[in-house]
């Protein structure tokens, strides 16, 4: 359970700081690859809560797929590559105090829902082949309505990146 | 392990994400910004199918995942879209629908 949590710890700290140089670097190409750290932190805690098909979809979809948008996406854009200013709104500082005031709502409301519980320290790991049990059995109609969402998504981004 | 210490970290990392979206102009770090509050709803579901023991909480984990791939498919088409058309991806300057 120690080395979990000193585990937890590590993670979750790499985590916090990437996620805070997402949301202040002033370089997008910097932006998405402190965004990649976080998505990799979020897979290694996936592990740790033994979920390991999630971990692994995340590492695939996100890491290998959504990153690759990003950069693609950037470069089309020809954001200026280096450093570049103007990437914040004029009242950008807005946000910090609306970003306290939800965190410190969500603590409390967290800190009294959850308190001390723990986590089962005996948790099984989640196989794949539970996993697809709920997909094509209980959850069976919302995959249907998602390939159809990702069909039009596919669809609509070509219709709307298409020249002419 | 508590349940808390994830749905903490998943909280801080959904702020951070609210801050990003208030605070960045560029499209491209809006829609990245947004990535971060999903991955915190993720964190949430994940922590709790470990805790109540079930497995739905994997299920809609992929869900979202899924969806977040198509939606950024989306933004992205449309961001390159208004780069075309206004040479710019500020959202200060797209103030047409300004009442």
């Amino acid at each position: 359970m120690v080395a979990q949590n000193i585990g937890f710890a590590i993670i979750a700290t790499i985590m916090v700081i990437a996620a805070i140089r997402v949301v202040t670097t002033s370089n997008v190409v910097h932006a998405a690859l402190w965004l990649v750290v976080v998505l990799a932190g979020v897979a290694a805690q996936y592990i740790l809560l033994a979920a390991e098909f999630v971990a692994v979809t995340q590492v695939l979809v996100y890491i290998g797929a959504v990153m690759v948008l990003f950069l693609f996406g950037t470069m089309l854009t020809r954001s200026r590559i280096g450093v570049n200013s103007g990437l914040n709104n004029r009242y950008s500082n807005l946000g910090i105090p609306v970003a306290m005031v939800l965190f410190a709502a969500m603590s409390l409301a967290l800190a009294d829902s959850f308190g001390t519980e723990k986590l089962p320290s005996d948790g099984s790991l989640v196989t794949t082949q539970q996993i697809s049990d709920q997909i094509f059995g209980p959850y069976l109609l919302p995959f249907w309505a998602l390939s159809f969402v990702l069909l039009a998504a596919v669809i609509g981004a070509i219709v709307l990146a298409r020249k002419d | 392990m508590l349940v808390n210490q994830f749905l903490f970290l998943a909280a801080l990392l959904f702020c951070i994400g609210v801050y990003g979206v208030i605070a960045r102009k560029n499209a491209v770090l809006v829609l990245m910004s947004i990535e971060l509050i999903l991955n915190a709803v993720n964190l949430n579901f994940v922590a709790f199918a470990f805790a109540m023991e079930t497995q739905d909480g994997h299920t809609f984990a992929l869900y979202i995942i899924a969806i977040a791939a198509a939606e950024v498919g989306v933004g992205l088409g449309l961001v390159l879209l208004i780069f075309r058309n206004r040479r710019t991806i500020s959202l200060d300057d797209l103030s047409e629908m300004k009442g």
